[in-house]
């Protein structure tokens, strides 16, 4: 059965290692992790991807949290039955039970995984325009309290690198190793249940008829 | 040349550039240059920092400018209304109608809502601006307080967006849910979730949330002359 990975780019690096553990035959698609900065951007980028596969894939799995997408990203997944791993964003993914209690604990919480970590000069930091307008920090920052570093693999380069940037922020930090949590649990889950013929994708005629308007707007605009 | 050297349209030209590039100390300046010739602050507010940060808006809706921009030429706005504010208050430049808005419990982030707050006050709203991480209580007391024509709630969280409809609900309890328009907002906000919650509108951007919220009071206004 051939098996594609449609997958966020932030977490490229994990879900390949959690496949190589469990064995998993699969191809893996990166979409760039920059579209975060644009959410409405996703949901058309892994939709162009899902047309790429699907004629030549018996199965699409989309590894991504809704990310910001109000839905569309969903909405786009079920017009081409193409399932995702459930949860709101990474975070969520990494920290499973106890994302809720954090959060309830002090809603100003800024989180930082490995990925971010690795990338925090680029894909943050200049991400927001940092390097250009550096007095943005406090319009970006003022309200958060904390930082809370999700660590995956626990290592220790990533955790003085977490302690230079809530440094940067000026907030205290808390490291917890996760590992990669319910992003492996769930995705465990769903490829136990992917060779059900429920799974398998479709390009449809309904789909079509969006794709068609979608760049004839593109097209006049 | 010395933007004091420039002709009243050029002045105009020069300040909706200015604050289009972020540049907060001129826009300052430009501000009080334009007060100085006699224009009143509405006219300032209006040819000046509306019509600059109303481009603004339009770049970034077609991804030619970027958040991080688009900031920057707030923060600009917000310095020159910060002169203006007061000499609105003093000069009993008339109001529009009056808005409450905040981020819902447990949500922090407030960029968009500050944006929307600064922009329905551009446009003649009286903005009562709550903050972040607001419960239904707040929201209700702040309706009632003010007498609110139309409550903004805001999220960024797929988390936290749940709580606009504890907010409706709490509105509807307290029998004030016919006399407030409910507007909401945030990058995880759809119209859908609006349509599912009850909301009476959804804004997708700032620009788009001022032009509801002007329709809204335009309708009524004429409901009230009808009456």
């Amino acid at each position: 059965m051939r098996v594609a990975f449609v997958l966020c780019g932030a977490l490229a690096r994990e879900v390949i290692d959690i496949a190589r553990r469990h064995g998993w035959n699969v191809s893996f698609y990166g979409v760039d992790a920059q579209a975060h900065m644009r959410p409405e951007r996703i949901a058309p980028l892994v939709e162009r991807k899902l047309r790429e596969l699907i004629p030549r894939c018996d199965r699409v799995v989309v590894i991504y949290g809704d990310c910001g997408t109000g839905g569309a990203l969903d909405d786009v997944l079920r017009r081409y039955n193409v399932p995702r791993i459930a949860g709101p964003h990474c975070y969520e993914m990494y920290a499973g039970a106890v994302f809720d209690a954090m959060m309830d604990e002090e809603p100003g919480t800024f989180f930082l995984t490995d990925f971010l970590l690795q990338g925090f000069d680029g894909l943050v930091w200049k991400g927001l325009g940092l390097d250009r307008f550096p007095e943005l920090k406090e319009t970006y920052f003022a309200n958060y309290r904390r930082v809370v570093y999700l660590a995956q693999r626990g290592d220790d380069g990533l955790a003085s690198k977490a302690r230079a940037v809530a440094e940067r922020l000026g907030l205290p930090l808390e490291i917890r190793h996760t590992g990669y949590g319910a992003l492996e649990t769930r995705l465990v889950t769903l490829m136990d249940e992917i060779a059900d013929e429920r799974y398998r994708p479709r390009i449809s005629h309904e789909s079509l008829i969006i794709n068609h308007q979608s760049s004839i707007m593109s097209h006049e605009s | 040349m010395d933007f004091k050297d420039l002709p009243d349209e050029e002045l105009w030209l020069q300040m909706q550039d200015d604050l289009y590039d972020g540049l907060k100390d001129e826009v300052v300046e430009e501000t009080k240059e334009a007060l100085a010739r006699g224009y009143s602050p509405t006219e300032v507010l209006a040819k000046g920092l509306v019509a600059g940060m109303d481009i603004v808006g339009v770049d970034f809706r077609d991804g030619v400018l970027f958040v991080p921009e688009v900031l920057m030429a707030a923060n600009a706005m917000k310095a020159g209304m910060e002169i203006l504010r007061p000499l609105l208050t003093q000069t009993g430049a008339p109001r529009i109608g009056t808005m409450v808005i905040g981020t819902v419990k447990g949500d922090i982030h407030d960029i968009g809502k500050n944006l929307v707050s600064m922009m329905m006050e551009g446009a003649g709203f009286e903005v009562i601006n709550l903050g972040v991480n607001n419960d239904a209580d707040k929201f209700v007391a702040a309706v009632k307080e003010h007498n609110a024509d139309i409550l903004g709630m805001s999220a960024l969280l797929t988390t936290t967006m749940p709580y606009m409809k504890v907010v409706i609900q709490a509105l509807k309890d307290e029998g004030l849910r016919d006399k407030v328009f409910v507007m909401v907002g945030g990058a995880p906000v759809s119209e859908a979730f609006a349509e599912e919650i009850e909301a009476d509108a959804y804004g997708r951007d700032a620009a788009t949330a001022v032009d509801i919220a002007k329709r809204y009071m335009a309708w009524k206004n004429a409901q009230r002359a009808a009456t």
